[in-house]
């Protein structure tokens, strides 16, 4: 075993092209499909797309990384490579050791079969061998947490049930190698902790960790160093704080993007034109409001709606703000200018974008990083007093006590 | 691709893949699980459960002597028509079963394919569990009868689970290939059926060779269901042994018709979480 050098993955020029389709809408009618059939035959059907480019990196044993960036960035492109569910274009992935990965909790459970017959069948799909299914089913059942229902089809289970039962087996992987894509965000907060415990775990006994994460927060607990991916490039690979750093820094080039309508994803068949707010600092008791613009669009039948989404620095969203919860539609006939009033939300200060969504059935426009704010470290309540009375918690809100001596 | 244990190097996919036999045995247990889950789903929350196993060649099995044997009046030559169309179900089944399991696994486990990686093989292959148990339980049940209308097939009978294997290798062949090519195109989904149905009313499953006209005989002679067909009655019920040349052909396409599948699937594997 000449492998103690060695790191556990080696990437090299990793690339990944997918197809598509080179017609923008799909032909509604059996005429139109064999019109364009016979339009496009010797030609090129479709154009290419890199999901990936050019990415090189090591990981060397024992190490906890988290691999960060935007939607779309290729996060879980790269995951599916290293796990091997898709293969690569080009380039070259050398691992050294057994990988296992959590993509999905519950991938391959049944809902007829009985939650043992699910470990069994959940763990050999995750690539256990029997034996070592057979050793660690106590353990397993044991983690989730459910023994009293084991005989039971997880069909009957509540989800909170299948997804403990579900992660309990995936954490129990022996593999030298464990891919992770955001599956910490499942269960109530206790389970959560012994998850993130677990996964901890993994690491410090020698074992390799990926993962792919939006919470930055959960990155910055697990892991020891991270690369930040952008638009299919890796841009940035080091400690966590020096990619978190990254990952902010990126915004500026990425809403520079965003701006132009032809880089968002969405069918297009409505274009927001402008998201501003009349100004980039607010303080946390203020009302918030954005203001969007959005031209006539010809090819829509039927209204569509908006939906706003205003995310912290941590890439969390702190509220989603739908048009139809307020029975706010708008009508793609005419040129639309909307504006969204979000009152009573207190944030904390620190930094804050703002995605708009147009959508009707499907996502028409998907604007992330539309608008960036700040809020003012002054404190909307009437006293002041010590940082621990005001550290916890993600927003701030509007409260009082009340409460006299009996 | 190469792989052992503890190193693993991922490279582009090449023009032709021959599928890694040593993964696909570490990884037999996927399989092993899959099959039992087929089965397992198959009759939970069934009130007659197995029952319908027995059922289904012996309604189809009288459904056929009915129509072939009473309303069309084909003959069947010394064995009772009942017995003999059972034995034709049976191997017909073998072969559609296997086909049709295979071909629409992939698709069937979609979510699989998309999230986790195993030897993608394993999927059809854990499909024939279900056609194999049903054969065995259809088995028992044609042995049942030979017993009662005294038919003795003779020795030729301990070659019996070789044709079994070379029939399940033609459709499992097929199969693969059609499995690999409905990942892309779910029209072979809808065009595959019809195919097998058609072909299944071209063979002799429910009357005998004999009834067939001299100037269609031809297409009845090169048609490999006629051969495996052929060979599994003479084998079970010891009716006349077909041409030892079909025999031969039998022995010979059923593994190179597999090997196509089985590098065409290969051939395909490593985009099929792309375009499921």
């Amino acid at each position: 075993m000449t492998d103690r050098e060695q790191p556990a993955i080696r990437v090299a020029g990793l690339g990944k092209t997918y197809r598509l389709g080179a017609f923008g809408d799909r032909p509604s009618t059996a005429a139109a499909a064999a019109v364009q059939w016979i339009r496009s035959t010797g030609r090129a059907k479709y154009t290419l797309f890199d999901a990936l480019d050019d990415i090189s990196f090591d990981v060397p044993k024992g190490e906890a990384l988290g691999i960060v960036g935007r939607n779309g960035a290729g996060k879980s492109t790269l995951l599916k490579l290293l796990t091997r569910v898709t293969a690569p274009t080009r380039g070259r992935i050398e691992l050294n050791g057994r990988v296992g990965s959590l993509l999905e909790v519950g991938t391959g459970f049944h809902p007829e079969l009985t939650g043992k017959e699910n470990i069994y069948l959940n763990g050999a799909i995750l690539g256990m061998t029997r034996k070592e299914i057979q050793r660690r089913y106590d353990e397993i059942v044991a983690f989730s947490g459910i023994e009293k229902f084991l005989a039971t089809p997880v069909k009957r289970y509540s989800s909170g049930m299948y997804v403990r039962l579900a992660f309990s087996v995936a954490a129990h992987l022996e593999t030298e190698i464990l891919a992770i894509d955001e599956v910490l965000a499942v269960g109530d907060a206790e389970f959560q902790r012994r998850s993130l415990a677990k996964m901890r775990d993994a690491a410090k006994h020698g074992r390799t960790v990926l993962y792919v994460s939006h919470q930055l927060q959960t990155v910055q607990a697990l892991c020891s160093s991270a690369i930040l991916l952008d638009r299919g490039k890796l841009v940035y690979s080091g400690t966590v704080d020096g990619t978190l750093e990254a990952y902010r820094n990126s915004f500026e080039s990425f809403a520079l993007a965003q701006s132009n309508p032809k880089n968002r994803p969405g069918t297009g068949a409505v274009r927001l034109s402008s998201v501003s707010m009349d100004d980039e600092f607010l303080k946390s008791s203020d009302d918030i409001v954005v203001n969007f613009e959005a031209p006539k669009a010809k090819n829509l039948i039927g209204s569509y709606f908006v939906s706003a989404h205003i995310n912290n620095d941590q890439g969390t969203i702190v509220a989603q703000c739908d048009s139809r919860l307020v029975g706010k539609w708008f009508d793609p006939s005419e040129p639309q200018k909307g504006r969204l009033v979000i009152r009573d939300l207190w944030l904390k200060p620190g930094q804050y974008t703002v995605d708009v969504y147009a959508c009707q059935a499907g996502v028409l426009d998907a604007w992330e990083g539309a608008w960036r704010f700040e809020v003012l470290p002054d404190l909307p309540y009437p006293e002041f007093t010590e940082p621990s009375a005001t550290q916890n918690g993600i927003v701030f809100t509007n409260f009082d006590y009340e409460g006299a001596a009996q | 691709m190469t792989h052992d244990p503890q190193r693993t190097v991922i490279t582009p996919p090449g023009r032709l893949n021959m599928p890694a036999w040593g993964e696909v045995w570490a990884a037999r247990e996927v399989a092993v699980r899959l099959a039992q889950r087929d089965i397992i789903v198959r009759y939970r929350q069934t009130i007659f459960g197995i029952t319908w196993v027995i059922l289904q060649p012996l309604v189809t099995a009288g459904i056929f002597t009915i129509v072939f044997g009473q309303i069309a009046g084909l003959s069947t030559g010394d064995t009772p028509t009942f017995v003999f169309t059972l034995a034709g179900m049976l191997a017909w089944n073998l072969f559609n079963g296997s086909l049709g399991r295979a071909s629409s696994s992939l698709v069937g486990n979609q979510s699989l394919v998309q999230k986790v990686f195993f030897p993608r093989l394993l999927v059809p292959l854990s499909s024939l569990a279900g056609v194999v148990l049903d054969f065995a339980i259809g088995l028992v049940l044609a042995i049942v009868l030979m017993i009662v209308f005294g038919i003795n097939p003779g020795w030729p009978v301990l070659l019996l689970p070789v044709w079994v294997v070379l029939i399940l290798m033609i459709g499992m062949g097929v199969g693969l290939a059609a499995a690999a090519y409905m990942v892309k195109y779910r029209d072979v989904g809808y065009v595959l059926p019809w195919l097998v149905q058609v072909l299944m009313y071209g063979s002799p499953v429910a009357y005998s060779l004999s009834e067939v006209p001299e100037s269609l005989r031809w297409i009845f002679d090169i048609n490999p269901v006629t051969w495996f067909l052929e060979t599994f009655r003479w084998s079970l019920l010891g009716t006349a042994a077909p041409p030892a040349w079909q025999v031969v052909a039998l022995v010979v396409a059923a593994p190179v018709i597999f090997l196509l599948g089985a590098i065409v699937f290969q051939k395909n594997e490593r985009e099929f979480a792309d375009y499921i």
